[in-house]
């Protein structure tokens, strides 16, 4: 079988695409990337759909080696570079594509700029599909690779066994992972359980992102909000991005892996827009939150629909991934073509 | 839980957002059999209607979450659809389907039984027969994949939850607390009293439909002895359902 081998996994990767959001009413989590803009930037530039099956980053990044004739990857969401191995190696820029042969092994190192990343390959991750999707689910054991993070050993299996020479692809900027501001929030569906003066501090105050983070949610620290009705409520509905405040009054935002239902109130709900920025945070990044309406909300997400498009319009052809400079040193050192010839 | 009132039960809906992709329609706030009726009504309506952009329709006790995508549908075009659909819902149990799950209670398969019995003053073969005497209708799915919260629990075994939870739950486990019984589909922590476990797997990705139940189904249990439950848990080792649902349709379309 034709894949790319995990030599060393890193910081336990998973395999991620968008999810599988329409079986929350049988208890199963939507999970998918946590960052869905990145992930559809990584496919684009290997010539994917945006939701095919890719590897999500978080923290560190694993060492593979290509056991297929070829394959196309592209690291996207970080400035981290991935690194080819042996003699001929050297730094590869992210957020590019590159082709590389069998045998050829990288490294990807610590992402010291984001939460999450994403390695995309052409043709997508190949396993199998559960209620639609390949995302692995570790709770339950659903999705990926027998449902749990990638380990050292794995095989990531690939559809082909070989990809086409092409131009490579690059992003030229990054600016559409670095929007900064409040995080905006849409109050509800339980704001009536919180004090006025909470909700007010809510959006006046700093929090900070705890190491309590995953990919079901993010605990936050700062100031406690005051529940006036009790922090049970009849279970309801939860959506990715909820804001729920359990009884010591510490926000946690709800991210992929959450539950489908659940007991404590929730007072507000980060947009859709700016969901895919919750999953960029890291433990100790400080966040404010700002109120906006549903139609806000709404405009908010065309805008990123519409500057995510623009991204993947503005590819760049990239070139060879050797940088001419080692490529010189090399020549240099072999004799055996000079720079000066 | 306290009643539900009479206003609760027959009063619209309210509207409540959960940000730009999904919006609650809330029927009350209680745990209320009319209420839940109303819900699950909703959420069949809705999904037959097969309108564009809902994502997923996910019913609870008394809301039900309507998870959609702002890129191609608008929430007021889900509320006047709710709206239009509010006058024919039912607070009957219809549609869904019957399941009779066997169980094989007490002993190390039902390590509470004893507790519960004591607790509520009657034998434990009295806790069996009433447990296994009702219909319980599945008022919502949750917690984990393929967990349905049934009710409701005849009054004379409700209690409330285990003041120390368990750390492990083993997977199957026949379990009650408050006025809902249930079945963990799998190993996990939990604060319910373990009443037995069924050999079937409520919950398995070899099947083409990984999961049994669904909300507005309606659950039974039958006791079984050691030597069934041996049988029926290879069957299940190998991927079979064992169990197969009865329709109890009249007038839903089982969605």
């Amino acid at each position: 079988m034709s894949g790319l081998r995990v030599v060393a996994a890193g910081f336990a990767p998973t395999i991620q695409d968008l999810g599988r959001p329409h079986v929350q009413h049988l208890g199963v989590p939507p999970s998918g990337a946590l960052d869905p803009v990145a992930l559809a930037i990584a496919n684009a530039m290997v010539g994917n759909p945006p939701g095919a099956a890719a590897l999500e980053l978080r923290v560190m990044g694993p060492t593979l080696e290509v056991e297929a004739d070829s394959a196309r990857v592209a690291l996207v969401g970080t400035v981290a570079a991935l690194e080819v191995q042996g003699e001929r190696g050297g730094p590869v820029d992210s957020n590019r594509s590159v082709r590389f042969g069998r045998g050829t092994k990288f490294r990807i190192g610590g992402l010291s700029d984001t939460g999450v990343a994403y390695l995309a390959v052409e043709g997508g991750i190949d396993v199998p599909e559960i209620y639609g999707s390949r995302a692995t689910y570790t709770r339950s054991q659903i999705g990926g690779i027998e449902g749990r993070a990638v380990k050292d050993g794995d095989l990531l299996p690939l559809a082909q066994d070989s990809v086409g020479e092409r131009s490579e692809m690059k992003c030229p900027s990054l600016d559409w992972a670095r929007v900064s501001g409040p995080i905006r929030v849409v109050l509800g569906p339980q704001d009536d359980f919180f004090s006025d003066d909470s909700i007010a501090g809510l959006f006046a105050e700093t929090y900070t992102c705890t190491r309590e983070a995953d990919r079901m949610g993010i605990r936050l620290d700062g100031p406690a909000l005051t529940h006036v009705k009790g922090h049970d409520i009849v279970s309801d509905g939860i959506v990715t991005g909820a804001i729920q405040v359990p009884g010591n009054g510490m926000p946690i935002l709800l991210l992929a892996d959450h539950q489908t239902t659940g007991g404590y109130p929730k007072v507000g709900t980060v947009i859709s827009a700016d969901v895919p920025r919750l999953g960029r945070l890291r433990p100790g990044d400080e966040i404010c939150f700002e109120q906006v309406s549903v139609e806000d909300a709404q405009a908010a997400r065309a805008e990123l629909e519409a500057a995510r498009a623009k991204v993947i319009d503005r590819f760049e052809r990239a070139g060879a991934w050797l940088d001419e400079a080692a490529l010189y040193r090399e020549n240099l050192v072999s004799g055996v073509v000079g720079p000066m010839d | 839980m306290p009643p539900a009132t009479a206003d609760e039960t027959s009063k619209a809906p309210r509207f409540l957002a959960a940000g730009d992709t999904a919006v609650v329609v809330e029927f009350g706030t209680v745990v209320d059999r009319a209420i839940n009726r109303r819900v699950t009504s909703l959420g069949r309506a809705l999904r037959a209607a097969e309108m564009a952009g809902i994502v997923d329709l996910v019913p609870t006790f008394r809301s039900l979450m309507v998870h959609y995508d702002p890129t191609v549908v608008r929430r007021a075009a889900i509320e006047d659809k709710v709206n239009a659909l509010l006058p024919d819902l039912s607070d009957e149990a219809t549609g869904g389907r019957l399941w009779r799950v066997p169980t094989l209670y007490g002993g190390e398969y039902g390590p509470d039984l004893a507790d519960v019995a004591e607790r509520t003053g009657m034998t434990p073969e009295k806790v069996v027969e009433i447990h296994s005497g009702g219909t319980y209708e599945c008022y919502m799915m949750g917690f984990m994949p393929g967990l349905g919260y049934l009710g409701i629990l005849p009054d004379e075994l409700a209690l409330p939850r285990r003041t120390e939870p368990r750390v492990r739950v083993p997977g199957g486990s026949v379990s009650i607390a408050t006025n809902l019984t249930n079945i963990y589909t799998k190993e996990s922590p939990g604060g319910w009293h373990l009443l037995g476990r069924t050999p079937i797997e409520l919950f398995d990705l070899r099947r083409d439909e990984p999961i049994l139940l669904n909300a507005g189904d309606s659950v039974q249990f039958y006791e079984i002895d050691e030597a069934t439950y041996r049988e029926m848990r290879a069957r299940a080792d190998e991927g079979d359902p064992v169990i197969e649902p009865q329709e109890i349709d009249q007038a839903g379309d089982g969605a």
